[in-house]
């Protein structure tokens, strides 16, 4: 890879992206840099822009719980920014040093995702360059708005395969007063599913259920925030008793929760999109490919960590579930993405043709 | 164009009592909930599955003939109006609920099933949170093409936050599968590209949506101000203090008026605006914030709080029947949809009075005010020789007031082609050229709901090539600005 440009301004970021589609270099965008291992390698004559340039914070409307950032803020500058006026954007994937264009690009989430959703969920509008060099927006700073296409959506996990992120709108949301977390441990895969689907289809309003399994036993997290959350927690607790798991009550749960985080890294780490009820099936298929699991119960999601890589064990994935590789070894020989229906594939092809029409955002 | 060998193949697809021709039936199709704008179509073809879908899409891209989509016609930016040298494809038969999975928070429906359905086949335990006013009418199919939203939304989302899955017939006539009852499926988010596209992509024939647990407490309040400027006040310092309510809307004072005239609900027609404060949750998470809801209303001249579900109801009766009661005020209006940050409430209300005294006619505002998504409805008597194009004129001044405020047209119901002389407001050439090529990558013909949401017709063309510098700009003479 060639050495990274790093624009001061979003226009010099759609130049230099214009001239590498002139020229037909496959462009690598780069953030914080934190995920770069990800996409499928870039062609060693590429080239690398950065967004290190584009760290302007541009509106905090407080009173509106809006942002406009350019793309390549620290998303934990960011929060520091919002923490003034008790407020957040709900974004908690693990990386310290990963910029809001980056977050947005990769679609990274954590366990926030639960309550808030992810970047599709909480951006409201985008600034992007495209290859030929346009510089367009879509959406708006307000957080309702259905007029045009909703292209951020489009752009929010597309690692910069269609376009650079340049800017984006997004919604914030107050940071509730008060939080604790119901736990719960088992050694029992169905068990543990139980429990957390116990708490997932109750009337609770819960801030994240999250669960974790390694070497034969596991936890459920189901966290409660707002003005009045223990009577909440303690209800779910009674629910995780009821189903056989050994219970208590964390109120400092802060690290609790950062080491759900820490646990979506790791040598390889394959995330699995599936349903509730079929966690009890992929704690036994990932226990048995080798892996630990961290998870969003309630959302079917959940990432397998192997401490050694193997294109065997994503693959023993791939037999039951959709999985897609995120953190591996450069020489892991596997596809990351996994296998798409032609049909949908021909036309997310199609897609990217519009918007790159050069071809180089790789 | 369309003709005899077109609508025959259609009647071979569907069976001819399913393709309607005669000019008076047709009648029914031309408008949708924008009565303003009527267009007969050639004909109007209701297939029963999905299949048929995809064969009559597939004989209309073979004919070269344009179509639209139509669920229950209940969309009030005339994005369902049929284009007169094309076919309505109606939806209406497609109403069938394919798989109901509680324990997963799924249910499968087809496009014409109703969006209060879907909470009914959940119930008593989970709901599927977008409301739209028309919910017991409007098809998710509509729902999904508007992105629609309702009262509820400021707390949990909109119809796209809710749709995790859909096969779609493609304007060729071909099938896609995009996402699915999970989340996240590997490659681009077409699913969210899909979702509030208005039609003009292809036709969800499948739709998973999720639906989620019902909160186990409601807690409803309404409060009376003298003024709207008050009333917006209290929702600043609601927000402020952190609460989500699960609704929050305001009445001024001449919908307090029409509402009430129609419901009785009780509301003071003296009021000068009526603020729906609604929280739900857990009991003890909504009784704690409630009380400090009620503390922040304490400068209201009255505040009601519902005791039971049929104070509740009551109390929402007359927000609901609001833009209907509007006959009371005048026998036409002009309904508009337009969102401004929360914070420029006072200033743009102050604006809007200025219009519509210097244009002569009443305009009443609805709210959702959590999220800054006004209704302005502008009163108007059509009989009157220029009303109408005065209503026309003010309701546009509106939206360039709300978008000069940094907001947008349209909250909810969608561009259309009621809207879209307004799309320029908001967005540039490049933005609508960008636009388009999401158009382009999934109707390159512009054979799907053609004339809606983009300002000025588009055509496609084949996939440009790389960019290249004009001579001058290689010359050094001139740069791109």
């Amino acid at each position: 890879m060639q050495v990274a440009q790093a624009p001061a301004t979003r226009e010099e970021l759609c130049e230099a992206l214009a001239a590498a589609g002139e020229s037909g270099t496959p462009v690598r965008f780069r953030g914080g840099g934190t995920k770069l291992g990800w996409p499928p390698p870039a062609p060693p004559e590429a080239t690398e822009l950065s967004t290190a340039g584009l760290t302007e914070l541009v509106e905090h409307n407080a009173g509106d719980l809006t942002a406009v950032l350019e793309a390549g803020v620290p998303l934990a500058d960011a929060q520091a920014v919002f923490a003034k006026e008790g407020q957040r954007l709900a974004l908690d994937p693990p990386d310290g040093g990963a910029t809001v264009g980056g977050v947005v690009a990769s679609g990274d989430t954590g366990p926030l995702r639960g309550r808030y959703g992810g970047p599709r969920d909480l951006v409201v509008g985008m600034r992007v360059a495209l290859s030929d060099g346009t510089l367009a927006k879509s959406g708006g700073k307000v957080i309702k708005n259905v007029a045009g296409y909703d292209i951020a959506k489009l752009f929010a996990g597309s690692f910069g395969t269609l376009g650079a992120i340049v800017e984006v709108s997004v919604r914030l949301h107050p940071v509730a007063p008060d939080s604790t977390t119901a736990f719960g441990e088992a050694t029992d895969a169905d068990q543990l599913s139980r429990g957390a689907a116990a708490i997932g289809q109750s009337a609770l309003e819960h801030h994240g259920i999250d669960i974790r399994w390694e070497g034969g036993r596991g936890a459920v997290l189901a966290r409660f925030a707002g003005a009045a959350p223990r009577p909440q927690a303690e209800a779910a607790e009674k629910l995780l008793r009821a189903e056989g798991l050994a219970t208590e009550i964390v109120d400092e749960d802060e690290p609790l929760w950062d080491d759900q985080r820490a646990a979506q890294r790791g040598p390889l780490v394959v995330k699995v999109s599936s349903l509730p009820t079929r966690l009890p099936k992929l704690l036994r298929a990932a226990a048995e490919a080798g892996g630990t699991v961290v998870g969003r119960a309630a959302l079917g999601l959940s990432w397998v960590r192997f401490e050694e890589p193997s294109a065997a064990a994503v693959e023993r994935l791939r037999r039951e579930f959709i999985a897609v590789a995120l953190d591996r070894p450069a020489d892991l020989d596997v596809d990351p993405v996994g296998p798409i229906d032609p049909a949908t594939r021909a036309l997310m092809q199609r897609v990217k043709e519009r918007f790159d029409p050069a071809g180089v955002c790789v | 164009m369309t003709d005899g060998s077109l609508l025959d193949t259609l009647r071979g697809i569907v069976g001819s009592e399913h393709v309607v021709t005669h000019e008076r039936q047709l009648a029914t199709y031309a408008s949708d909930g924008l009565l303003q704008y009527a267009v007969t179509p050639v004909a109007v073809v209701l297939p029963g599955t999905a299949e048929e879908v995809a064969a009559v899409v597939r004989a209309c891209h073979e004919a070269g003939t344009p179509w639209v989509a139509r669920g229950a016609g209940s969309g009030l930016s005339g994005g369902a109006l049929p284009v007169e040298e094309g076919v309505l494809i109606a939806l209406a038969r497609l109403r069938r609920i394919l798989e109901v999975d509680v324990p997963n928070g799924r249910v499968l429906v087809e496009p014409g099933v109703t969006n209060i359905a879907v909470s009914q086949a959940v119930a008593p335990t989970h709901f599927f949170p977008p409301d739209p006013s028309s919910q017991i009418v409007c098809t998710i199919g509509g729902n999904v093409a508007e992105n629609s939203g309702g009262a509820h939304c400021f707390k949990y989302g909109f119809t796209t936050n809710y749709v995790s899955g859909l096969d779609v017939v493609l304007p060729d006539g071909s099938e896609v599968s995009l996402g699915g009852p999970e989340l996240d499926h590997p490659g681009y988010d077409l699913v969210g590209a899909f979702v509030g596209s208005e039609g003009t992509l292809g036709i969800a024939t499948r739709i998973w949506l999720r639906v989620i647990p019902k909160p186990e407490a409601v807690r409803t309040l309404v409060a009376f101000f003298g003024s709207t400027v008050q009333a917006g006040e209290v929702v600043s310092r609601i927000v402020s203090e952190g609460i989500v309510p699960g609704a929050i809307e305001m009445m001024d004072n001449l919908s307090i008026r029409a509402a009430e005239g129609a419901t009785n609900a009780g509301y003071p027609e003296d009021a000068g605006a009526a603020l729906v404060v609604e929280l739900d949750g857990s009991e003890a998470e909504c009784e704690t914030r409630f009380e400090h809801v009620k503390e922040l209303c304490g400068k209201a001249d009255s505040v009601r709080v519902a005791q039971d579900d049929e104070e509740r109801e009551l109390i929402w009766r007359a927000r609901k029947a609001a833009f209907a009661a509007m006959g009371r005020i005048a026998p036409n209006y002009y309904v508009q949809d337009s969102v401004i940050p929360r914070t420029r409430l006072a200033e743009v209300l102050g604006k809007i009075e200025e219009l519509a005294a210097e244009h002569e006619l009443q305009v009443a505002n609805v709210f959702h005010a959590g999220d800054g998504n006004l209704h302005p409805l502008v009163c108007y008597d059509g009989a009157q020789p220029g009303e109408a194009e005065r209503a026309e004129e003010l309701a546009g001044l509106i939206v360039k007031a709300c978008v000069d405020a940094g907001g947008s047209i349209t909250g909810e119901h969608g561009v259309g082609v009621d809207k879209k002389r307004y799309m320029p407001d908001m967005f540039d050439e490049p933005d609508l050229a960008t636009f388009q090529r999401l158009r382009c990558a999934f109707d390159p013909d512009g054979r799907a709901n053609p004339g809606k949401v983009m300002p000025t017709p588009r055509l496609c063309g084949e996939v440009p090539g790389p960019y290249r510098r004009h001579p001058l700009e290689q010359a050094g003479l001139a740069e791109r600005l």
